[in-house]
Formats: structure tokens, sequence, C-alpha cells
């Protein structure tokens, strides 16, 4: 589902953070960090040995004056303050307002909230539709600088990792970002040593607070990573297989060996959904409440968490499923098969919605984007690639890896990691709606132990890795969204919040049809019914309605009314309304050999003809 | 004359007539008969007009014999036929003769006419000068009627001489002609008013060839009459040189012109017009005379005997001349071999006859077209047969290329032109000699070629445009045969090119853009050698998962579209109306008509994605919850879709623009007391009265806070 920022709406989490900030607590290496920065002095007394920048978002309170050489992200050019009035108004008490009037909006941000796509042209409207449109255009246009106003106050930037030049940033090691950042930040970096109970499936709750892991063998933990207090610790005596929080922290579900089990964050036992057996990958969808789970029985099955029964259960008919992966954006299922396909799966629709093929291989891994723009997979054939998602499902880009990545993930603003071996590579893209840059790694981390679930925690700059040898928090600057939706998914909010919020969330429950590959297309017409229901209206009248009436002449006095007068007349009216289309028929030509013209300009100018093109396809 | 004819037979007619009604009556009826013969034949005559009414009547008794006793009681005008005068009754018996005189003098008088001028004619037949006495002498001698100037004595013995029989055939036959003609008038303003052009085409084409028909048959029997045939076709084009007719100047023209652009057929008809001017301004000329001379001992040989007496009999123009107005070999040549020539008819050419001229030329134009593009035809079919033989020609002349390909041509159409030749040897039998040698290959086209040779200098050109075309014809095909060759899936595979792109598609979509192998994480390999097993295996997944994904891969797309696409239904019904039973296939005539074609859908949405399938399968369930029905001032769901883009809900706006979008019309204030709804309100007045009765009645125990109240909810 789409969400637009909504900052400044639930006042006490802010509060915290911007009390934090007002603290301000000195970091012990920031003195040191200030004057090699001014100075840039050579040979400055450093306990880092790398002068690659770190800053985590969290750190806000980090003066960048000090930090001159942290180059800022450029900023969005915002329009000069333009003085409406030439003369400001003055007040009772005689002072000016040296800015009247309500601020200005870059156009750039509000044209983010617009909605209305304006680049489909409306057939021909009469003034009272057209009236209705201005209305809805206005409103809008309203509604949109409204958002972009409220921009200002997403407070919190994201973080960033940056090297000196011609230093890769790759080669930073986790080590030196712990020492760069602030103590609060350096916490949240910790390797959890788990050698006991095999590679471990971990998952953080949607506000990022929480933590679950599952160990393989039959080990199933939830804790609050951030303060790292424990709140459950079982062993299932089962093999997990996978492990997921529900809607909140309170419930967690866990694929055993056999079958689907819930737990709350007790550790006891709520349910045993024996309908889902064999559970390989679990999947949530939040706003849906449905828990899609893909079986080695080759089944994908959607469990409606609110009312505990089984919404769907589809056949995929590719052999046992183990690489599934949700889109946020439209909350389809991903599902990676053998034969190198990919297959997009709603619950209302029994065969899939699409059908990709990306691999010579079998599919291993799938991620998704936070925008549903964006597929990363990975296959046998030792290839990353990333597709489009946006109706062409084509890959943008490609490489190949030494050997193949066997999980991936994507961050909430872009950054996929990918799990080779022990390995973890990280990519980045240039902005946040970007597709990452396979070229160049961003960051790369080596685990203790093979890679077996990987995780961006939401809103914290923090990589969650399952491996062999435990668990392992990574810091990954950049990563997360900086400013949350506190309304949405809050990491601050309390007990009472958190029940309202079920409540509400209950309320706004999406039903589980809507799930289709395009969501907007639930705002259109349903045109197919339309023109059905047009078609029996019609059949049932024995006349169209809404047909356009045949011109007749009103009768006229003086034996003007002549037949042939009338034939005439109408003869007039019939010749109009044809030259009318001929005219706009003789237009649209006109346009499109105008267009072919600019394009076949446009073509040339980069390069020469050459005879060999004609063997281009 | 015809006038006189007819009068003639009217006068006849009129004679039947009279026979008719006396058929008793001998015709001639000499006049030297007895006046008593003529009293009995009229008494007769007045019975048998009184027989005609058919009533018996009273018969008076007839007088046998005459008898001299007459009394006077007897007295009857009756029987005698003689009307009673009074004057005869009061005369007396014997006249005086006092009076006689004068009466005699009077009656002299009486019958004494004056003199009338002109003289009568009785007067006139007297031959008074010897100029007269000559001419009546002649008038007499040849029996020529001198008084009565109608009917000479010898038609009057004619007339005597026709029988009735005979006379009334004739009139039968004479009302038939009138029949016959109107009713052919009829037809032909019937035929003028016409619209169809068509029908006007066949028509002027009919009357064409039979001109033609006519016009060779009257050089057959008179080549004097033909020539001047031809003198008004030459004068007819001087006629057309002269005037402006069919040179795309007229109104019509015109107004063609304009429509021309945008109307195929007005664009024909223009071209019509200019050919048909062409045609009619054409000179029928002499061939140059190099050629002719070259010709000329040919010919003489070939020419059959006909033209040759034709040429010697119009001793003025050209045979050349001649036959170019007629140059269809077949048509030529038949009336000759066949040897025996059509009957003489006398042949009249009607004025109409001249209109059709140029339209019989016209045709055989056509047809010389025709006869050579056919020529061509095969010609080239014949190079496509052996391709070999035409690959050779390419190197030498061009000339020598045209003549040898037309040979060989020939000579490959030898078995369809057996009957022409036939013809032909008839006339000569050398040429069937020449013909079994090899030698003069050259001469027999030219004599097959004979029908369509050349007459006028554009011809000559259109010839040699031929012999271009034909040059360039010649090595068109070799170039395709090449360029075949060169790239030999170019145009076989061109059904399956789409597959293959799509193939080659999808190779490069699975194969790496960027073999960029160099990267940090190359410690991984080191680690992963600890677990060859894992590797291993890997290994032979990554073997046996090969290229069979991608055939895979388009047979199920291939499925999934055939399973998409709308199905044609089938309607035959086997066994109905022909014979059924097992093994019998209804026809495929009778399948293709009960066949009903689905209507093709939209196109796929993966139609250029090779490697995506993408469900075209509405989701009813979503469907469900779309907006189905135009709200009222939208006509166009797009329109109204533009409305429902902005969502209003508070997940995608903040709060003061979700209120704003949200605020209801109208806004009640909390605790505003809403009064349930009166009579009054709505308009009764009767009931509204009491209340106000009841409130006036009231209103005394009212306080004044309360009236303050009142009047509010009044006011309100």
């Amino acid at each position: 589902m789409e969400t637009a920022p909504r900052p400044g709406r639930n006042v006490p989490p802010k509060k915290d953070k911007l009390q934090a900030k007002r603290k301000k607590p000195r970091r012990y290496w920031e003195e040191e960090t200030a004057p090699t920065s001014a100075g840039a002095s050579p040979g400055p007394p450093l306990k880092k040995k790398r002068n690659g920048e770190v800053r985590l978002q969290k750190p806000k309170n980090t003066r960048s004056s000090k930090k001159s050489r942290i180059s800022k992200k450029p900023q969005v050019p915002k329009k000069p303050r333009e003085r409406k009035k030439p003369e400001p108004q003055r007040s009772l008490s005689g002072a000016q307002d040296p800015f009247p009037g309500p601020a200005p909006v870059p156009v750039e941000v509000a044209r983010k909230f617009c909605r209305i796509d304006k680049s489909i042209k409306l057939p021909r409207s009469k003034s009272k539709t057209r009236s209705k449109l201005e209305v809805a255009e206005a409103e809008e246009e309203e509604t949109s600088v409204k958002a972009a106003r409220s921009e200002l106050l997403l407070a919190e930037e994201p973080g960033f990792l940056e090297g000196e030049d011609g230093e890769d940033t790759a080669k930073i090691r986790q080590a030196d970002i712990v020492e760069a950042v602030d103590i609060a930040s350096a916490a949240k970096h910790f390797d959890l040593n788990l050698r006991q109970f095999g590679p471990y499936r971990l998952n953080y709750s949607r506000t990022g607070r929480h933590l679950a892991l599952g160990g393989r063998r039959g080990h199933v933990a939830a804790l609050d990573w951030v303060t790292k207090k424990l709140m459950c610790e079982i062993n299932v005596m089962e093999a997990v297989q996978d492990i997921r929080f529900l809607h909140s922290e309170v419930l967690l579900a866990v694929a055993q060996n056999r079958w689907l089990h819930i737990y709350d964050n007790q550790g006891i036992e709520l349910h045993c959904v024996r309908r889902c057996d064999r559970v390989t990958r679990l999947e949530f969808l939040p706003y849906h409440f449905l828990l899609a789970t893909a079986s080695e029985t080759g089944f994908l099955t959607y469990l409606d968490v609110s009312v505990g029964k089984i919404v769907a259960a589809l056949n995929a008919r590719a052999g046992r499923l183990s690489v599934m992966a949700q889109n946020p954006y439209n909350a389809v299922i991903h599902l990676g098969h053998s034969n190198g396909t990919v297959s997009l799966w709603s619950p209302a629709v029994k065969e899939p919605l699409a059908k990709i093929l990306c691999h010579r291989g079998g599919v291993r891994a799938i991620a998704v984007d936070s925008t549903g723009t964006y597929m990363a997979t990975s296959g046998l054939d030792h290839q990353l690639k990333i597709f489009d998602l946006r109706g062409t499902f084509q890959p943008l880009s490609a490489r190949t890896l030494p050997q193949g990545a066997g999980h991936l993930a994507f961050s909430q603003r872009g950054l996929l990691a990918a799990g080779m071996g022990d390995v973890i590579n990280i990519w980045a893209g240039q902005g946040k709606a970007s597709s990452p840059s396979l070229e160049q790694a961003y960051l790369t981390h080596r685990l203790s132990g093979h890679v077996h679930g990987l995780q961006f925690c939401p809103f914290e700059d923090v990589l969650g890795v399952g491996h062999s040898g435990g668990i392992t928090s990574m810091l990954v600057p950049g990563a997360a969204e900086p400013n949350f939706d506190a309304l949405e998914s809050n990491p601050y909010r309390s007990q009472k919040q958190r029940q309202e919020w079920e409540v509400k969330a209950l309320l706004e429950k999406v039903p589980a049809e809507l799930i289709c590959l395009d969501p907007r297309a639930l705002a259109e017409v349903d045109v197919i019914s339309l023109e059905q229901e047009k078609k029996e209206r019609i059949e049932r009248l024995g006349y169209d309605p809404e047909a356009k009436v045949p011109f007749q002449p009103k009768p006229k006095q003086k034996g003007r009314s002549s037949t042939a007068s009338l034939v005439k007349r109408k003869r007039k009216v019939m010749d109009k309304e044809h030259r009318d289309q001929v005219r706009q028929s003789i237009e649209q030509q006109q346009q499109q050999q105008q267009q072919k013209q600019k394009q076949e300009k446009a073509k040339p100018k980069g390069s020469r003809p050459s005879a060999l093109d004609r063997f281009v396809r | 004359m015809k006038a006189i004819r007819a009068a003639e037979g009217l006068l006849t007619l009129s004679q039947q007539d009279e026979l008719v009604d006396l058929p008793n009556y001998p015709l001639s009826a000499s006049e030297d008969e007895g006046d008593s013969d003529g009293e009995r034949k009229h008494e007769k005559l007045l019975e048998a007009i009184n027989s005609l009414d058919g009533k018996n009547r009273y018969k008076l008794a007839e007088r046998s014999e005459a008898s001299l006793k007459v009394s006077e009681f007897n007295v009857s005008s009756e029987g005698s036929g003689e009307k009673l005068i009074l004057a005869d009754l009061l005369e007396p018996v014997k006249t005086s003769s006092s009076l006689a005189t004068v009466k005699k003098q009077l009656n002299r008088v009486k019958s004494k006419k004056t003199l009338e001028l002109p003289l009568n004619k009785e007067e006139v037949e007297r031959a008074r000068t010897p100029l007269e006495h000559e001419i009546f002498n002649l008038l007499h001698k040849n029996k020529q009627p001198v008084t009565d100037p109608l009917l000479t004595p010898m038609e009057k013995a004619s007339l005597k001489a026709m029988s009735l029989e005979e006379a009334k055939m004739r009139r039968a036959e004479l009302q038939r002609a009138r029949a016959l003609q109107s009713y052919y008038e009829a037809r032909a303003r019937r035929e003028k008013k016409i619209k169809s052009k068509k029908y006007h085409k066949i028509v002027k084409k009919g009357k064409a060839k039979k001109a033609l028909k006519e016009f060779e048959q009257l050089r057959n029997i008179n080549p004097t009459a033909a020539l001047e045939e031809l003198e008004k076709i030459e004068k007819a084009r001087m006629m057309e040189r002269m005037s402006l007719k069919h040179q795309n100047s007229g109104k019509w023209a015109k107004s063609k012109a304009i429509m021309a652009k945008y109307d195929l057929e007005a664009r024909q008809a223009m071209q019509e017009q200019l050919a048909k001017n062409k045609e009619l301004t054409q000179k029928l000329q002499v061939v140059s005379e190099s050629e002719e001379e070259g010709n000329t001992e040919e010919e003489e040989t070939l020419v059959p005997d006909v033209v040759n007496e034709v040429q010697m009999d119009a001793n003025g123009p050209n045979p050349w001349m001649l036959r170019s107005c007629n140059p269809d070999a077949k048509e030529e040549e038949k009336p000759m071999d066949s040897e025996h020539l059509p009957e003489p008819v006398a042949h009249q050419f009607s004025e109409s006859e001249e209109d059709e001229r140029p339209v019989a030329e016209e045709e055989t134009l056509l047809k010389e077209f025709e006869e050579r593009r056919a020529l061509r035809k095969r010609s080239e079919f014949s190079q496509d047969a052996e391709p070999m033989g035409s690959r050779e020609t390419q190197d030498s002349s061009s000339q020598e290329v045209l003549s040898e390909v037309r040979a060989l041509a020939q000579r490959l159409n030898k078995g369809n032109l057996q009957s022409r030749k036939q013809r032909v040897t008839s006339t000569g039998t050398v040429l069937q000699v020449q013909r079994e040698e090899p030698a003069p290959e050259e001469e027999e086209p030219l004599l097959l070629q004979r029908p369509e040779r050349v007459q006028t200098l554009e011809k000559l050109e259109k010839l040699g445009k031929e012999e271009c075309s034909q040059k360039k014809e010649l090595p068109r095909p070799i170039l395709q045969r090449e360029w075949t060759e060169r790239n030999p899936n170019n145009q076989p595979d061109a059904s399956k090119g789409k597959k293959k792109e799509q193939m080659i598609n999808l190779q490069n979509l699975l194969t790496t853009k960027t073999p960029s192998v160099k990267s940090l994480e190359v410690p991984t390999i080191e680690e992963l050698e600890d677990e060859e097993a894992k590797v291993q295996k890997q290994m032979i997944k990554e073997a046996f998962a090969g290229d069979d994904v991608i055939r895979d891969f388009l047979k199920e797309k291939r499925e999934a579209v055939e399973a998409n696409k709308p199905k044609d239904v089938d309607l035959t019904l086997p066994g109905w109306g022909e014979w059924g039973g097992l093994g019998l296939k209804p026809s495929a005539k009778k399948r293709r008509r009960f066949l009903i074609k689905a209507p093709e859908g939209p196109p796929r949405k993966d139609k250029n994605l090779p490697n995506v399938i993408i469900n075209e399968k509405r989701n009813i369930h979503a469907a469900a919850h779309q907006v189905r029905v135009l709200p009222y001032p939208f006509t166009h769901h797009q329109q109204f879709e533009r409305t429902i883009q902005t969502p209003i809900g508070s997940t995608w706006n903040t709060q003061r623009a979700f209120q704003k979008l949200t605020t209801p019309k109208v806004v009640t204030k909390p605790g505003h007391i809403i009064k349930p709804i009166k009579a009054e309100d709505v308009g009764y007045r009767s009931s509204s009265r009491s209340d106000i009765s009841v409130i006036q009645s009231n209103q005394k125990r009212l306080s004044g806070h309360h009236k303050k109240q009142l009047k509010k909810s009044s006011t309100d």
C-alpha cells in the first residue's frame, strides 16, 4: 500500500526523539574528528584508521558544521520566498510580518503527491462535468500542497557512508563503522553466537523494534533487540523452517517441521494450523492480515489471521516451494521455481498473475523493494538480476556473482543485500527511487557462518543476518527510512497505543480479493460490466437511451418548412458534422507526422547512419 | 414512294371492303348490262339491306310480271322502289304543249353550266395544240392515265388481279410491321433511358463487333465501299484532332479532375478519355520504309491472297493501312480459310454506323493490347520455366536477349498455338517447311507477332519500352535468388521470424550482460572449498538446469495464449443434408459456412515480452468492488476516474487536508435542537390553524420568556 509520510500526528514518540536531540550529548570522538575535518591536516592523531565518513541516521544531533568534509546531500533547491504583497500588513502591534501569506511550496515537492494522471487526454465533456473535474483537480492541488508543506516536519535525514577520494566504501569494515558512530548506534551492532541450534532465520517486527529468531534445530526466541530484552525463548523440539511476526510483536508464526504453529510473545503456543503443513517459507501481508505460506507440497496457502480462516490454497504446480517474497506495494506474493521462473500470486486468482522467466537455472532468492518497482532475483546460474515490475518485467541490470546469492533483501530505502555463502554484499542506488547499481558494492561483510536469513530492520540502519553461527546485526548507514509514521508503525509505542492501533488496523483491513498487480486499477471504473449493463439495458428498452438523437429541424412558418428545405437543413447539419470529423482526423494525422518527424530528427543526431545498420536487430 | 404505296394500300383496302359487303356481285361489272338487269339487282340489294336488320318484316307481294292494268286503289310506291312524288300526281297525264317550249328553254338554261376556269378536264383532254397531241399520243402509248393520275391502267389491272386472301395477308403483314415498328421504337426509347454504363459498354462493344464483321464482309465483297468507310474514319480522326473533345478540358473532365485525387474511378475515367483521344487522333501510319522493305518479301508469301486482292482493288491506299483497321488475325483468317464466303447480302450502313466506327477501332486496339500482354506473360512464364536460358542471355546484347527469349517462349507455347498455326499453314505450305528448320526461328516469331505488328511510331516506342522492361525483369529474379542464397533463413523463416526473435531475446535476457567478476567477495570461494560436496551438488543442478528452461517456457506461453484465445464456434451438423456415418466428414464448404469465427480480442499485454506470461483473466472478486455505474454528469469513465484518483483517507493525507476533504456539506452545531417536522411546514393550513388557536389560547399563560421562544420557533 502506498504510504505518504505523515509526520507530526502522534506527538509523544517524536518528543522523545526531540528530547534526545535537545540533550545533544557530546560524543567522545566528536572533538577528535573536528580538527581533522577542519584543518585536513596530514597525519591526524586518530584512533580510526579510516577517514571514511560514516553517518547513521540516528545520530542526527552530530553537528555537521564540525564535520565540514561531510558533504551534505544536495538539498532540494527551494524557491526564494516571494513576497506576495509588496506592502506588508501591519499588525496591531505595528510590527510587520516579514513573510506574509502562506509559505510557498516548491513545485517538485508538491508534484510528488499528485496522483491525477494528466497525461491521459479526456474526451470532451459538458460544462457540468468540467466543473466537477476542476473541483477534483483543485482539491488534489490543495492536498498535495499541504502534504508538501508538511514535509518540513520530516526532520530526520538518512545516514550515509561516503569514502574519501578514490576510497571504496566496500572496504570499510563494520568495526570501523562501529567505531565511528555514536554509542547508541554502535550498540545496534552485535553478534549472537548461537552455534548450537544451527542456522537461524530471523524476522523483525513491522515497527522494527522486535526481533524473532528461529534456529533450524528448534530454537525459537523473540526479543526487543534495541534494549536486548528477551521476551521469550523456547525450543519447539522440531525443525524450524521459518519464523515471522504477525501484525504485531505479540504473535509469532513458526513454520515447523510438520505444521504451522502460532505462539504469543511469552512463548505460549496459541494455534497449530494443521492445514498448513510442511511449510518452508512464511510471509505476512500486514494490511490484509494474511499469512502466506509456501509448502514443500507445492501449495501456496493464505491464512487470514484476523479470523483464522484459510482464504485460499493455490497449487503452484511447480514442485517444492522454497523461495518466496512479498511485494509490499501491492501485496502480491512472488514465488521462485526450480525452472527459473518467478510467478506472481494473488489469493483471488487460481493461476499466477504473471510468470517471468528470470534464470536459466532455478531461482534461489527473490526480493522486492518497498516501492514495488524493482525485484531482485538470483539463480543457480550465479546471476543476480534486477527486474522492473512496472508492467514490463524486463531485467534492468544483471551481474554474475562468483557464487550465486542464496538470500536477498531490500531495505526501505532501496539498498540491496545479498548473502553469498558467508559473505554479505550490499549495493546502493543513486537515490531512493532508483534501482541499486550492481557495479560497485556499497558494503561487504564476512560472517562466521553461512547466511540463512537476511532482513533489513525497518526504521533502523541495521541489517539482521541469520547464519549458521547465530545472528549478526550489521550497521548499514542509509538503509532505512529515517522518518516513521507513528500512526502506521510506531517503534516507540506503548501497549495502549498498540492495542488502539490494532483495532484501527483491523477496521481498515483490506479484503484479500483486492490483491492485484496494479492496486490503482481498483480506482478505475469497471468498464466491462459497465458496457455489459448498458447493452442489457438497451436490449431491455429496445433502444439506446443515451444515443445521440438525430438532428430534427424545427418546423418553420410561411412555407419554409417544405420537405425540400427540411432535407436541406438536415443535410447541412450532417455535412457539418462530417466536416468536423474530417478536420479532426486530418489534425491527428498531422500531429502524428510531426511526431514522426521529430523522432526522425532526434535519431540521427547521435550517430551517423552506417551501412551496417541494416543488420542490427 | 412510301406514301404512294400506302395510298395504294388504302385504296385496295377500301375496295376490299366493298367486296366484303357485297359478296354476290361479280367484281367486274361491265357497262353494257341492261337496265332491267340493273333494276332487278337493285331490288335484290334492297332486300339484302332489309334482311340485315334481322327482323322479319312484312314482305309485300312482288310484281313478277308487268301488267298494264293499274287500279287507282292499288297504287303504291312500294315494289317499284320509286318514291311517289307529289308533282307527278298533280301533273296531267298529258303535258300541254303551250308551256312546253318555255319549259324546254328553262331546262336548257338549267342544264347549261356556267363556264368554269380553269377549264374542265374534259375540255382539257381535247388536244388542241400539236404539242398537246404529241403528249397525249405519248401518254396513250404508255397507257398512262390521262385524266385520273392516281392509278395507271396497269395498276388497276394488278389491283383487280389481287385476290382477297392476298389482300388479307398483305394487310396482316403491314399490321405486323407497324406493331414491330412500334415495339422497336418503345424498346429503343427504353434502352436509351438505361443509365447503366456497363450495359452501354456491352452494347457498344457488340455493335462494334457487328460493324467490324460487316466491314470485313464489305471489304470482301466491295472493297471500294470499304475504302469509303476508311475515309470516313480518317475524317472522324481529323474532326477529333480539330476539336477539343476527349482532352480533359470539358466541364465533366474538370469536375473529374477535382475528384481524381481521391477517387480511383474518376482517375480511370480521365485516363480512359485521354486514351480515347489518343486513339482517335492517332494516324494510321505506314510502317517506316526500312522495315517495310525488310518485310515485304516475306509478306508477299505470308499475306493471304485476299489481302492482296484488296490491295489491288483499292489501288490508292496502302494494304497495311487496310489491315491496320482490322488486324485481328484470328478473325481475319477465318473467312479466308473457310473459303466459302458468306452469301452476298446487300449491306446498308446506317447513319449509326459512323458512330460505331471509332468504337470498333478502339476495340481492335484493345484486343491487340491484350494479345500482346498475353504474349509477354507467356514469355515471362517461359523465363521462369527456363532460368538457365535466361541467365545465359544475360550476357548477350539486349536485342538478342529479347529475340531469343521470345523465340523460346513461342517454342514453349507451340502446343497452345497449334490451331492458329494450322490455319496459317493452310494458306502457305512453304511456311510449314520453314518452321521445321531451326534456322528461321526469327521468322516464326515474326509470323506469330504479325497480329501485333508495329503500326505507329507510338507503338514502336512502346515496344522499345517493353524491351527495356524485359531487360530489367531479367536480372531481377536472379538477384532475388542470389539474395535468398546469401541468407537462406530470410524468407522461409519469415513466419517463424518472430518466434526466433523471441528466442534470441530470451537468450539475451538470460545471459549475462556484465561479466565483471572482479569484486571484493573473493574470499567466498576459498571459503566454499570447504564444502565441496555442496558445490558439486550445485554443479550437477546447474548442469541439468539447461536450455530446456527457455523452450519449456515458450511452450507454456504458447499454450497460455492458445487457451486464452476466443474460440470459434462450429455449428456443422454431420449428416445434415448429405450422407452421414462413420468416417464421413462434413464438407469443407459446409464447415466453412457454419463456422462462427470469434472476434479478435485486444492484444495481449505480454505480446512483446518474450519472457513473461501475464494472466489475462479478469479478477472477478476485485471487479465486484469497482464502480460499475457512471454517476450523473459524467459521460465517459475516464472523466469519473479522474475525480476519484485522489485518495481521501487519512492514510494518504495530512490531517487538515483529510478534514477538509471529508467535511459534510451541512454542518449542524452540537446541542442544536432540531424540531420534528410540522404539518404547516409541509403546507397544510387546516391543522396549523388549530395549533395556532391552541397557542393563542395558551398565550395568556405564557411568560415573556416563553413568548420569545415561541417567536423564535415560529420564525425558524
